[in-house]
């Protein structure tokens, strides 16, 4: 398997919160339209990584980012001409407990397209209807998109949270734990829905389960204590790791 | 155009902020002009501590309404301290559930009540009580004193107190309770502690926010406690706080010289030692909540 | 057996306890109990609807009709006005805006202080800046001091109820590239709704029935309300004054008066509690 595209490069990368340092000289480059797992001990800085991608990393207080952070040749950090929102678009992200925004299912999905481009009703409707399929949920909410989003199961409510991230069309998914908080069948649903997606977007997931890692990731990076350990094709790491540590996080003596 | 209309936003609310804080700062400079003739005039300490307040003859003394709004105030704070905290610790540590939920909102409910009805209330059904208990101490009273003042205005506090205790109280972080029965302490021991070690310095603060309410009080207490301008020299005597002395003579005061200053002065007063609680609450409020931060 | 001394004094201070809250709620259903038995009797279909007439405040015919709608009209414009102002400062205090930074704790703070201010002194104010303006007393000038006073109600509130919005779900908003005004009036606001009308009907019931602000500021008159500039009655001054007078006929509708405002208090609060549990249909907890 050869890297044909880097979509996101990152070098240097350090972050640090007030005096925590969480992520320390990060150098990666992340493949294009694969599934890359990160992995790595609670607490070792992949949330942290994960949200420096789409600079959601910028709405907590006194945090400090050097280095660089490259999507798709623009320096997101350091170039002054960057709009954070325009970034976030590229990107969608889905979080471990799915949030639902305070409103009918249908405005859910339609929240994204209301704000970043004038859409008319049909258009809007094209959409919704479009992205509820993709995700698998279009044949069990379609009698009720007026309904509140609230009201849905939580496996439900994470496929939602996908559509509604989906339907900005970024180029790049961000995944932070996302069937963590899910029953299996509802998490087999969203692996299934990633593998199916990953034609088209490169995707990146955070997960500390290192089964699934192995079912559906193509690249692994692994990440200690705020540290990049080794990073390479799913086979290589899991079969032949390198390093010490990876070797012991994978034979579960860390984690 | 988005960014646009995300800058303008920012810049009003900015703008609305600022001016909205600068609200009591205003209110300061405005007292202070007014009063200014008065202040410029005689020197402080007559002003604060003279008895004599004539101002037809030009002799503004405010020892009487300082010493009429202290007492009042006093009293109503020896009447509210106990009954508050046996009730915030009642409510926080042994009350069941379903009766805290009743209680809580229904002691919310004294905060709304305006202090009209408050003064109404005082008439008709405190002052006859205080006129009993003049009695059988052998004091006759019309019931317009010091006394029913203060028992009217510590109803009207009871929320304030007990609704910031209770809420302290139940942020002390339960290990203190638990190492308590741990160590085979029963129940009213454990809570002593919480109340001792933990919530004290919030209760104070809760206290100092009553007094301050109970300072800057006007309609309740000017309705019951007789606006007599002497020093009252019992709790059976009538008084004249300074918040009273303001609302009764709004009306006069253009006519004579120095008299709408010296009303100016009383609320310039009324401000800075309701200001100066504050902050004194606020500084203690703020070290609790630090304390308990991590 | 000896009685324990520690069992004695926990029961002694139980006994208390209950007793102080047994006071304190009955001193609420004592200052009901007052003002309904001596309210009820003196109230009438006529008292609410008519205005006074000649020879009221001797005893004659008429009613509370001017103090009712004054009051209301009072409340209602210092509540929108209040709104407006308190809206974006509660807003502004988000973490987004300016979160833990020492500005937002000096507005906080300043807040705080504006919270205790007596409300005589907010009389005063409004006072000295009508006669700056050349001003009489009127509808206008009550309505301006009463929004001084809500506001830091007001603010207090609101900055309690947007606390309660999880970051996440703003930062949900933002990962679909929203920016911050976006997510503040199409997420915020949606999740915090009920909890603002909450907010502002508590403002709402402190602006009706406040008296000491609006004695220098809004006067009386027996008229219903007709323009801005015209004094206004209202119903707290309107208890004070009728109780002021000689005649036991106008005490009682003093008391008529208070059970009106009693009961409007009583309502506005039972309504603020309806609201914040009804409308949680599309919170997100």
């Amino acid at each position: 398997m050869n890297l044909k595209k880097q979509h996101i490069s990152v070098q240097n990368l350090s972050v640090t919160y007030g005096n925590q340092p969480a992520l320390m000289d990060i150098t990666l480059k992340i493949p294009d339209k694969q599934i890359t797992a990160i992995i790595g001990p609670s607490g070792c800085g992949k949330t942290t990584l994960l949200k420096s991608f789409n600079r959601l990393i910028d709405l907590n207080d006194e945090v400090k980012v050097s280095g660089t952070v490259n999507v798709d040749g623009i320096d997101i950090y350091n170039d002054k001409y960057v709009d954070p929102t325009y970034i976030r678009k590229k990107m969608g992200l889905i979080f471990q407990k799915p949030f639902p925004l305070p409103m009918s299912i249908y405005d859910n999905v339609a929240y994204g397209p209301r704000i970043h481009k004038k859409c008319n009703s049909k258009e809007l409707d094209r959409l919704v209807n479009h992205y509820l399929k993709m995700v698998g949920l279009w044949d069990e909410v379609s009698d009720r998109l007026s309904t509140p989003a609230s009201k849905l199961s939580s496996g439900q409510q994470q496929r939602l949270c996908l559509a509604r991230s989906l339907a900005v069309e970024p180029e790049i998914l961000l995944a932070d734990e996302p069937t963590s908080a899910l029953d299996p069948i509802s998490a087999q649903h969203i692996e299934k829905t990633f593998m199916e997606l990953k034609k088209d977007y490169t995707i990146i997931v955070v997960t500390h389960i290192l089964r699934q890692a192995r079912r559906i990731a193509d690249y692994l990076v692994f990440l200690y204590m705020g540290k990049l350990i080794e990073h390479g094709p799913t086979e290589v790491i899991l079969n032949y790791p390198k390093e010490e540590k990876t070797r012991a996080y994978i034979k579960g003596e860390i984690s | 155009m988005r960014r646009i209309k995300d800058l303008v936003a920012n810049r009003l609310m900015l703008g609305v902020t600022i001016f909205v804080s600068l609200l009591v700062v205003f209110i300061a400079i405005g007292l202070i002009t007014k009063s200014w003739p008065i202040m410029s005039l005689k020197p402080l300490p007559e002003l604060l501590f003279s008895s004599t307040w004539s101002p037809m003859n030009g002799s503004f003394g405010f020892w009487p309404f300082i010493v009429g709004t202290l007492t009042v105030t006093a009293v109503a704070m020896v009447i509210a301290i106990p009954l508050c905290i046996l009730t915030a610790l009642f409510l926080a540590e042994y009350a069941p559930n379903h009766i805290r939920n009743t209680m809580k909102p229904i002691i919310d409910l004294l905060a709304g009540i305006p202090s009209v009805v408050y003064g109404l209330v005082g008439i008709l059904a405190v002052i006859p009580v205080v006129r009993e208990i003049a009695a059988i101490f052998g004091i006759s009273t019309t019931g317009y004193n010091v006394l029913t003042g203060g028992i009217v205005l510590a109803i009207m506090v009871f929320p304030i107190i007990i609704a910031i205790s209770e809420e302290v109280i139940k942020n002390v972080p339960n290990d203190m309770r638990e190492v308590s029965f741990a160590l085979g302490a029963t129940k009213w021991q454990a809570t002593k502690l919480v109340f001792a070690r933990g919530a004290l310095p919030g209760i104070i603060a809760a206290i100092i926010l009553g007094f301050s309410r109970a300072f800057g009080e006007t309609m309740a207490v000017l309705m019951v406690v007789g606006n007599v301008a002497k020093t009252p020299s019992s709790i059976f005597d009538p008084a004249y706080p300074l918040a009273a002395l303001i609302a009764n003579n709004y009306g006069e005061m253009m006519s004579i010289p120095l008299y709408d200053s010296a009303i100016m002065f009383a609320a310039l007063i009324l401000l800075v030692v309701v200001v100066l609680f504050n902050l004194a609450a606020s500084y203690i409020l703020i070290k609790v909540e630090n304390r308990y931060a991590s | 057996m000896r009685p324990n001394p520690r069992r004695v004094e926990e029961n002694i201070f139980k006994v208390l306890m209950i007793a102080s809250t047994t006071i304190v709620v009955s001193s609420l259903l004592i200052v009901f109990a007052v003002v309904i038995i001596k309210g009820a009797p003196a109230l009438s279909l006529e008292m609410i609807t008519s205005t006074p007439k000649g020879g009221y405040y001797l005893g004659g015919e008429g009613g509370i009709l001017n103090a009712i709608t004054g009051s209301l009209c009072l409340a209602f414009g210092a509540t929108i006005l209040s709104i407006i102002l308190a809206l974006p400062v509660a807003l502004y205090l988000q973490r987004d805006y300016i979160g833990k930074s020492k500005f937002a704790r000096a507005v906080r703070f300043s807040l705080d202080v504006a919270f205790g201010v007596p409300s005589i002194v907010y009389g005063v104010f409004g006072f000295i800046i009508m006669l700056y303006l050349g001003m009489k007393a009127c509808l206008l000038g009550g309505i301006f001091v009463l929004t001084l006073l809500e506001l830091p109600i007001m603010i207090r509130a609101m900055d309690e109820v947007i606390k309660t919005v999880p970051p996440a779900l703003k930062e949900s908003s933002y990962a679909i590239g929203a920016n911050r005004l976006e997510t503040t009036l199409r997420v915020v606001l949606k999740q915090i709704f009920p909890g603002i009308v909450s907010a502002v009907i508590l403002a709402f019931g402190r602006g009706i029935g406040d008296a000491a602000s609006i004695l220098f500021t809004t006067g009386y008159t027996d008229r219903l309300p007709q323009s801005l500039f015209d004094p206004v009655a209202s119903l707290p001054l309107a208890v004070f004054f009728q109780l002021g007078t000689p005649f036991p006929e106008v005490q009682q509708r003093a008391y008529a008066s208070a059970l009106v405002l009693l009961v409007l208090v009583l309502v506005l609060s039972i309504l603020s509690r309806i609201v914040t549990a009804k409308y949680k249909r599309y919170v997100v907890r």
